[in-house]
């Protein structure tokens, strides 16, 4: 039986591989990297900029306005508004719209890749098969891990940030797309066939507004995963609601930790009763 | 007549590989023996029809006989496998499986389309959005399609409707969406897939007289689906009977009900009690519905669309009949011997006791209505053609 000990002894270098294949990128595509982080990183900071340079009751009155048009319902937008006035009186806004910032971009991004990739999924079964594992992996493997290449190969600041929020939140709309666009009934796809549509026609006309409802609960899942990657996506140097919470954790400070936390709920369950609305109304005619 | 649509030999196999398949149903195996070898499903096999223009054509089989697999190869919905489907188009027959994406999508758009049997609407659009699907992909500019809209929505009475979603209406009204959105693009071939099962008795009695009366104008070569003898009987002037994936029988209601071409045929035919069970004292129209011939005395009208006109005396007995002044031999059912060689002149006469079965072998095979009469002689009703198919249909 010594067939077990040279099984043990020879380690397979996984490890080394993903580090071997990581040095050519950081090594080869430095500059590319670095010139996307800082596009981007640019574009979030204006983004910043726009909603801090705003004095906050404007943001309050809009935010109060868009829930208005979607939900017709004064009650709520009161209630809305006193949350965000919390935030501001608790000294909160200048981080709050960081986060605001980063988990629009995130989801903007995550939305933008996802759909397409869950359409193309819905339509060629292989393509899911082989991405289902590596879905997985996105949403299982702990999040400090893939910390450390973003960090490599964008530095450090909002991107890296930006990119392991995004890693972690896009496997939602892929998923859910997929799940709408292949749950439409086959009788709708054939009616569609038989007036004749083409395959975008299809796409566009039979296939989107039927799975629109999963679409949107895919988008509002999304939103609130960035959301929980706000403190870790502080760790690597991400503006936003986590910084506080990471010095409290360091300066053991129950007081300021409980008031950024509670900032990041407020800003979650605004986020997500805003985008609630929409969604119900689409499905409400789905029966 | 002309030809609409054409079915030549087809074959519908489901499955990888069909043309293992399709050499193994040349070498006479079963389908079951078929599937085990090469997971091949045979839909439709050597299935040949020809549709007329303006005709109600239907497929009729138990659950999956193909009916549903033949039918979709009209739009292309489903591949033929060998054999061929040839359209009508532009006075020339169309093959659509050789015909290319561009007379495809013209011929979707323009010339086909379809009812679902689970309607098969968009719960997104409303009713109206719904009517506008077809219109819309085939390009058809706003004012124009929204003119059509509206005519199609009256058309099936669903106007004051126009704004609410499909969640909103009942099954029938569903159906009748489907029917607009179908009417709409003023395709000339309508292909019905057991629209109306999956709605209760009523409405669906109720839907069909609908659909003969707008086809009455409409004029619209149909191909429809159903799996129920009395709507085929009821809607069809060609009925085509499928078994296990082949047609087994094509011919008129009448001809499918007088010679069953098999056992399974047969059993359909026995199914349907109004046959076995019906004599003419419940079939016949009785002689007092009947009009009088004004211009002669006491002239009876027996048949209005050839003219054929009885006389009868004081008592009420039947003395002769006549047709644009040919006088006919009268013969009593039980004096004929062999009813395929009644001659075009003679008309036989029945008694109310007469089976439906007899009745409508005489109409078939002497091509006139059978006068009923009483052990006395006298005139007291007659049966017809409309009679029949009239007796077919109602008790279902
Ligand atoms: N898309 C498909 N893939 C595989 N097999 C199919 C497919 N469509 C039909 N079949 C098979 O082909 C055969 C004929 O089915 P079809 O739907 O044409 O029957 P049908 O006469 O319309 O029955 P029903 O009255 O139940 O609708 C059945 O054995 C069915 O399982
Ligand atoms: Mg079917």
């Amino acid at each position: 039986m010594d067939l077990t000990p040279s099984f043990l002894l020879n380690k397979i270098p996984v490890g080394q591989w993903v580090a071997k294949g990581l040095e050519f990128l950081t090594s080869n595509f430095d500059q590319q990297f670095r010139f996307f982080s800082d596009g981007l990183e640019w574009l979030i900071l204006c983004t910043i900029d726009l909603l801090t340079v705003t004095p906050p009751l404007i943001v309050i009155s809009g935010v109060m306005g868009l829930w208005y048009v979607l939900h017709r319902n004064l009650k709520g937008a009161v209630g809305l508004a006193l949350a965000l006035l919390l935030i501001l009186n608790l000294g909160y806004w200048q981080e709050t719209m960081e986060t605001v910032a980063l988990v629009l971009f995130a989801t903007l991004i995550s939305v933008l890749v996802g759909v397409p990739i869950g359409i193309l999924a819905a339509r060629k079964s292989w393509l899911y098969i082989g991405l289902r594992p590596v879905l997985d992996l996105m949403q299982t493997i702990p999040t400090f891990v893939y910390l450390i290449p973003t960090l490599m190969l964008f530095g450090l600041g909002m991107v890296p940030g930006l990119i392991s929020t995004v890693v972690f939140s896009v496997p939602a709309p892929i998923r859910l797309t997929y799940l709408g666009i292949s749950g439409v009934p086959r009788e709708l796809v054939e009616a569609g066939k038989s007036f004749g549509a083409s395959p975008l026609q299809l796409l566009y006309k039979v296939e989107l507004p039927h799975a629109m409802p999963t679409i949107m609960a895919g988008l509002t899942q999304c939103i609130m995963l960035s959301l929980s990657m706000v403190v870790i996506a502080a760790l690597v140097g991400a503006d936003g609601l986590g910084k506080p919470v990471i010095r409290a954790l360091n300066t053991v400070n129950m007081a300021q930790g409980f008031e950024a936390g509670l900032a990041i709920v407020i800003v979650a369950i605004v986020l997500d009763r805003l985008l609630k609305q929409s969604d119900q109304k689409t499905s409400s005619q789905d029966r | 007549m002309m030809e609409a649509i054409r079915f030549e030999h087809v074959d519908v196999l489901f499955g990888p590989e069909p043309e293992k398949g399709l050499a193994l149903l040349d070498e006479g195996a079963d389908k079951d023996k078929i599937y085990q070898e090469t997971e091949n499903i045979v839909a439709v096999h050597d299935a040949s029809l020809s549709v007329n223009r303006g005709d109600i054509s239907v497929l009729m089989g138990l659950s999956g006989s193909g009916k549903s697999s033949l039918l979709r190869c009209i739009n292309g919905l489903n591949k033929v496998n060998r054999g061929r489907m040839l359209i009508r188009d532009n006075g020339s027959m169309v093959d659509l499986s050789t015909c290319g994406k561009k007379v495809l999508h013209q011929i979707r758009t323009e010339r086909i389309s379809m009812v679902f049997q689970q309607f098969a609407l968009m719960p997104w659009r409303t009713v109206w959005e719904n009517v506008s699907f077809g219109l819309e992909l085939s390009g058809v500019p706003r004012k124009k399609r929204e003119e059509l809209i509206r005519t199609n929505l009256e058309l099936v009475k669903l106007e004051e409707w126009a704004d609410k979603y499909p969640s909103e209406l009942s099954g029938g009204m569903q159906q009748r969406v489907g029917l607009a959105r179908a009417l709409a693009t003023d395709a000339d071939i309508l292909l019905m897939d057991e629209p109306f099962s999956a709605l209760d008795p009523l409405i669906r009695e109720h839907l069909q007289d609908e659909l003969l009366m707008l086809q009455k104008n409409l004029r619209k070569t149909i191909v429809f689906v159903s799996h129920d003898l009395d709507e085929a009987l009821k809607l069809g002037n060609q009925v085509s009977i499928m078994e296990s994936g082949r047609i087994v029988q094509t011919g008129s209601g009448e001809n499918i009900l007088l010679n069953p071409a098999n056992d399974y045929v047969r059993q359909f035919v026995a199914s349907m009690n109004p046959l076995k069970v019906l004599n003419c004292n419940a079939l016949m129209r009785p002689v007092t519905e009947l009009s009088v011939e004004p211009s002669r005395d006491a002239g009876i009208v027996l048949d209005e669309d050839r003219g054929i006109v009885g006389r009868v005396d004081i008592d009420g007995c039947l003395e002769q009949v006549a047709c644009d002044g040919a006088i006919y031999k009268m013969v009593e059912l039980n004096d004929v011997n062999d009813m395929k060689t009644l001659s075009a002149n003679t008309i036989v006469t029945g008694t109310p006791e007469t089976s439906m079965r007899d009745a409508v072998e005489i109409n078939h095979h002497s091509g006139h209505p059978m006068p009923v009469l009483s052990e006395d002689n006298r005139l007291i009703g007659v049966v017809g053609r409309e009679e029949i198919l009239g007796g077919i249909v109602r008790d279902s």
